[in-house]
């Protein structure tokens, strides 16, 4: 917290001599050494450090891959096979960035309905929330980008789709895509841009992420209780206390991500992008990477024109609709009580969101005429029941109400439960109460 | 200070107009450098200059179609048979979307031939060739389905497959662009 003063103490001459100069060892000491953090911290708030491993593991093997691999669109594809079958370790290195990309996000999800939760966005942590967000929509991007440079067929039609998407806004769209596209079609000059923009965004997001840790470091971190540290007794020192369980996770962490990479590097891909992009022909099943499914199931899930207005472009005002109102989320929650542990009624429609999303990611990844079950038959015999595209209906209308009615409506309306006086009262109620 | 500084500021109007004449300057010069900066990004000339190709139509036989690339789209050129012209006529244009005739997307004459740009008008895949409920065309991605003229009949798209500038140079040769 900013108002936690500097215990650093140089000791030896050169240190004294820098801190006079510049204090940056005072400032990683404050920040990652003394900073005090509330002591009830659980699991659930080390991924703020995993995330910042996975943005380095990105970066350090991104750089590697770029000084293999060739941005234009008759060779990206072979060398992007040259890397995983001539450069040495190029397999590794390349396994570990695509598949970092899913854990990044994996890590990201926890992340953010961890904020949810419990109540991490509500004041004074709304810059400190909008600049996650905006993370979040650049690792979107990024990931995007990254995608479409190996340049086999998912990652062509995934270019054509989601370009197009900005072509549905009315009268200058299409000049738009033309200019993000630079061409009447994805093509050579797309796969450049984007190659820049990959490389580019990333420190970007670095820039984003010093940004979000100054923020959490002026307000002090949340915790379970979602009560604010009230005096030194509810704080330990970072270290070793959080980084020695950061540590932990991130080896968990690091497990998982070596059984994808060693064991199944290509479990989140798709086969087709083992193909090489082919403009004349669209793959059969084009489905965005898992990390993007709930968001292209919201898109699907309009098929139908409101008024003047056509699918299309609901389709895709809802897509990014769906974004922006994470952005809009401290302004939408009318609570007092921050964290859900003490809110009886919100926590359910909360297990319900993910629930939610999760349905809308399953959703994502099939063909909309699908079935989710048959009831009856038709008179060919051909099965009959729920489609996916009204599940994903069902569930986006879901999705849309819990952030714009039932995030207001329920702050105003639910008794929440007593909250603790401060977080040593409720660590020791925890430890009365096991003892029993 | 405490005392007001008198030998500025007698002329108030000269000050403002300095300060309106800067910032008129800078934004005048943040445009000129946007221009590049922006424009850049457009299709480069080697990009616009744009082809047209010639088509010899001997090659497509009845009931097909063949895909060429045309201006890094595909360009689908597809042989209809008698039933399927005849179903594309029937059709009652006020039940359609993109309300076109038949006679309006081929040429008078020709009408076996139908030439469209083959990129599906919701999201720019490419439809694939006799599947889907009309006989035309379906599109993988989220599913709009055409039928033998080209014109959208269900799914997402707004829009009938386009029908780029072409004429006949013979009865067996097309050139579009
Ligand atoms: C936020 C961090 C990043 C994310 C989420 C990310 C994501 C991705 C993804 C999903 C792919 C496609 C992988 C595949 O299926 O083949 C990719 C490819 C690639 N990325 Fe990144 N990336 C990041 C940072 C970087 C950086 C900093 C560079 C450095 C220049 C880089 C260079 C590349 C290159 C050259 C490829 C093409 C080779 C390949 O497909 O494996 N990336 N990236
Ligand atoms: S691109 Fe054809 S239906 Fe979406």
């Amino acid at each position: 917290m900013s108002d936690h003063p500097s215990t650093y103490e140089p000791k030896s001459g050169i240190e004294k001599w820098l801190d006079s100069r510049l204090p940056i060892v005072r400032l990683a000491y404050d920040s990652f050494v003394d900073y005090p953090t509330p002591k009830n911290l659980n699991y659930w708030w080390t991924f703020g450090g995993i995330l910042s491993l996975c943005l380095g593991v990105q970066i350090l093997t991104g750089i590697i891959l770029a000084m293999h691999y060739t941005a234009n669109a008759d060779l990206a594809f072979d060398s992007v096979e040259r890397i995983m079958r001539d450069v040495n370790y190029g397999w590794l290195i390349r396994y570990v960035h695509a598949n970092g990309a899913s854990m990044f996000f994996f890590a990201v999800y926890i992340h953010m309905f961890r904020g949810l939760y419990y109540g991490s966005y509500k004041a004074p942590r709304e810059v400190l929330w909008l600049l996650g967000c905006i993370i979040y929509f650049l690792m979107i991007a990024t990931a995007f980008m990254g995608y479409v440079l190996p340049w086999g067929q998912m990652s062509y039609y995934g270019a054509v789709v989601i370009t197009n998407l900005i072509g549905a806004i009315p009268v200058v769209g299409p000049s738009i895509l033309t200019w993000l596209q630079g061409g009447f079609a994805v093509d050579n000059p797309t796969l450049n841009r984007f190659f820049s923009l990959h490389y580019l965004l990333p420190f970007v997001i670095a820039g984003v992420v010093v940004l979000h840790i100054w923020a959490l470091h002026v307000v002090g971190q949340n915790n379970p209780t979602g009560v604010e540290i009230k005096s030194k007794e509810d704080t330990l020192p970072f270290t070793p206390y959080a980084t020695v369980k950061d540590g932990l996770a991130m080896i968990f962490f690091l497990i998982v991500f070596a059984v994808f990479v060693f064991f199944a590097p290509d479990a989140m891909g798709h086969a087709d992008n083992y193909v090489k992009a082919n403009p004349l022909q669209t793959p059969s099943h084009i489905v965005p990477e898992w990390y993007m499914l709930p968001f292209y199931a919201i898109l699907r899930a309009i098929t139908f024109d409101i008024g003047p207005i056509p699918a299309k472009l609901l389709g895709v005002t809802a897509m990014f609709g769906a974004i922006a109102l994470i952005f809009a989320l401290p302004w939408l929650d009318t609570s007092k009580v921050k964290s859900m542990r003490y809110r009886p009624v919100m926590r359910w429609f909360f297990v319900l969101f993910v629930l939610a999303c999760i349905g809308l990611g399953w959703c994502g990844g099939q063909l909309p005429d699908n079935l989710v079950f048959s009831i009856t038959t038709d008179a060919h015999g051909n099965p009959l029941g729920l489609k996916v595209v009204w599940l994903s209906q069902l569930l986006a209308v879901y999705y849309f109400a819990f952030f714009l009615i039932i995030m207001p409506w329920i702050g105003l309306k639910e008794d929440p439960l007593p909250v603790p006086a401060s977080i040593s009262e409720a660590v020791l109620a925890a430890h009365a109460k096991k003892k029993g | 200070m405490s005392e007001p500084v008198t030998d500025v500021g007698q002329d108030p109007n000269r000050r403002d107009f300095i300060y309106i004449a800067a910032g008129a300057g800078a934004v005048g010069a943040a445009a000129m450098v946007a221009v590049p900066l922006i424009g850049q990004m457009n299709p480069a000339a080697d990009t616009l200059a744009l082809a047209s190709i010639e088509y010899d139509l001997s090659k497509v036989e009845e009931g097909m179609q063949a895909v060429v690339k045309w201006r890094g789209k595909p360009l689908f050129v597809r042989y209809r048979t008698k039933k399927e012209i005849a179903e594309a006529k029937a059709v009652d244009i006020k039940t359609l979307r993109d309300p076109q005739t038949d006679a309006e997307r081929v040429k008078a004459g020709h009408e076996q031939y139908l030439v469209l740009i083959g990129v599906c008008t919701h999201l720019g895949c490419v439809p694939n060739f006799g599947t889907g409920d009309y006989g035309g065309w379906f599109c993988p991605c989220h599913g709009s389905e055409y039928d033998t003229s080209g014109r959208i009949r269900q799914g997402p798209a707004p829009k009938n497959l386009e029908v780029p500038e072409y004429t006949f140079l013979s009865d067996t040769k097309i050139k579009v662009g």
